[in-house]
């Protein structure tokens, strides 16, 4: 009835996925759907046969944001090669103690964006979403989730949950609205290789919609397409520290490679802050400041 | 020095750089018996490599003046034409070790031709350097590359095994010099 619907791919475990399920009925017109599948329907000819047959229950989502305060912990489980990296991951503090009062099999882990391992997110945090596959138990009121919150939040100082919330599945789409096109801020530790006073800085605080051309960094080129992508940061502000460090803040638009603009990536990001400082300059320390997303709702504490 | 507001003495001190943090420096020598002609190959850890001149390179020594970079090494293959795309870089030109990536004219007429070094996909090529030759010179480990690799997955631990370590190379310097001290 519906030959090209089911395609076999290499990630799932059976050709009928709730998704090609789902687009197989909107694809099949009534009248096709009819014809094999009469209403009332015929009678059987054959006996019927024992199938063995999986109840499961629909996947929970669990949207919050999250802070992270550490500088040695990735955002999800660092495995290569079945050997761990490092230990833990935001993805797991935050998955602990829900997976086990929803008696979930497992989880599906997603952010508005992402952060490296030694860069903290301050602020009010970052969008993440949790879909909690075949929960056993899945009614919760709101006194109860914010008791999961609460248990995240003493099981580690590295990390901090807030606005944890049941969502709708559509309601996943507004975190990856956030990747293109909304805005975060930063702040950088910089260092530069000449001696800077305060007035060497300033002109960067008047520096408005800087457009960048980013060629694919070379960290993540490995699995990233080579492309060269163009990026605003919006403003910038300086706090001189001494004669070789400064504080730099940024806004800038979503997608944009802080550390690439600050060493320049082998002059692969133009401009750069070593272009328009016209000295070797490095970034010491990164921390994300805000992810501008107004998703999901706050939750007054 | 830190956000998280612990301090350090020494301001003026960098810390390990960019290439330091990320990635292992490997050396050619005397590449193709050539005196000098040294390259070095900067490896990430995520397998993909730079390919640079390496300090001790006739063109740095000497401190000379560039005429020309050229990418177009043979009649039908210019390195410039080289395009890749997706994930897994399709149609990138597949290297070997002594394929050539550009040739570089001085103006005293000297010509020195840049290798590839190792195995694997041409990513890019440096195309500041046609506009700023300078930065060959000036410098050289970053802004002046010359050329972006990703070996294959199945090679990327023995993609460096025909080069010499920063140690070696300091090792092999370092009897150069003696060597140009010994008398006739």
């Amino acid at each position: 009835m519906c030959p090209d619907c089911f395609k076999p791919a290499r990630n799932k475990q059976s050709v009928f996925t709730r998704m090609a399920v789902v687009k197989a009925l909107e694809k099949v017109s009534d009248e096709k759907f009819l014809k094999k599948y009469p209403c009332p329907p015929t009678r059987p000819t054959t006996k019927c046969i024992d199938q063995l047959v999986k109840c499961l229950h629909g996947s929970i989502f669990v949207a919050g944001r999250y802070n992270k305060f550490s500088r040695t912990l990735p955002q999800t489980p660092w495995i290569i090669d079945g050997e761990r990296r490092m230990e833990s991951s935001v993805e797991e503090l935050i998955a602990a103690p829900l997976l086990s009062s929803f008696k979930a099999d497992g989880l599906n882990f997603s952010s508005s964006g992402r952060e490296d391992v030694d860069v903290r997110t301050l602020g009010k945090g970052r969008p993440f979403a949790m879909e909690l596959l075949n929960p056993h138990c899945s009614k919760f009121n709101k006194a109860e989730i914010r008791q999961f919150q609460e248990a995240i939040n003493q099981s580690s100082d590295k990390i901090r949950v807030r606005d944890l919330q049941l969502v709708s599945r559509d309601a996943m789409m507004h975190m990856k609205e956030g990747e293109e096109d909304k805005t975060k801020s930063y702040t950088a530790l910089i260092w530069t290789r000449k001696a800077i006073e305060k007035e060497d800085i300033a002109f960067i605080n008047d520096i408005k919609e800087l457009k960048l051309d980013q060629k694919t960094p070379l960290r993540v080129l490995h699995r990233r397409p080579l492309a060269v992508r163009q990026r605003l940061v919006h403003n910038m502000s300086t706090r001189f520290l001494d004669s070789h460090h400064f504080y730099l803040e940024l806004k800038t638009q979503a997608g944009t490679y802080i550390k690439e603009f600050v060493h320049s990536d082998f002059g692969r990001t133009k401009p750069n802050l070593s272009e328009l400082l016209k000295t070797d300059t490095d970034i010491i320390e990164l921390d994300v400041e805000s992810v501008d997303v107004d998703w999901p709702p706050a939750i007054p504490e | 020095m830190s956000l998280d507001g612990t301090e350090e003495k020494n301001c003026e001190a960098q810390g390990p750089s960019v290439i330091e943090r990320y990635y292992t420096r490997w050396y050619k020598t005397d590449i193709k018996g050539k005196p000098n002609e040294d390259q070095c190959v900067l490896q990430h850890s995520n397998r993909i490599c730079v390919i640079t001149l390496a300090e001790t390179h006739p063109i740095i020594q000497g401190g000379k003046s560039i005429k020309e970079i050229n990418y177009q090494i043979s009649d039908g293959c210019s390195r410039l034409n080289n395009k890749v795309s997706g994930k897994s870089k399709k149609g990138g030109q597949f290297l070997t070790e002594f394929a050539p990536l550009c040739r570089i004219t001085c103006t005293d007429e000297t010509e020195y031709t840049i290798y590839s070094c190792i195995r694997g996909r041409l990513l890019e090529v440096n195309e500041c350097i046609l506009e700023t030759p300078d930065l060959l010179l000036k410098k050289p480990s970053t802004d002046g590359y010359i050329a972006v690799i990703l070996p294959k997955f199945e090679e990327s631990k023995t993609v460096t095994d025909g080069l010499l370590s920063r140690e070696e190379y300091e090792g092999v310097i370092s009897k150069r010099g003696s060597a140009q001290a010994e008398p006739c």
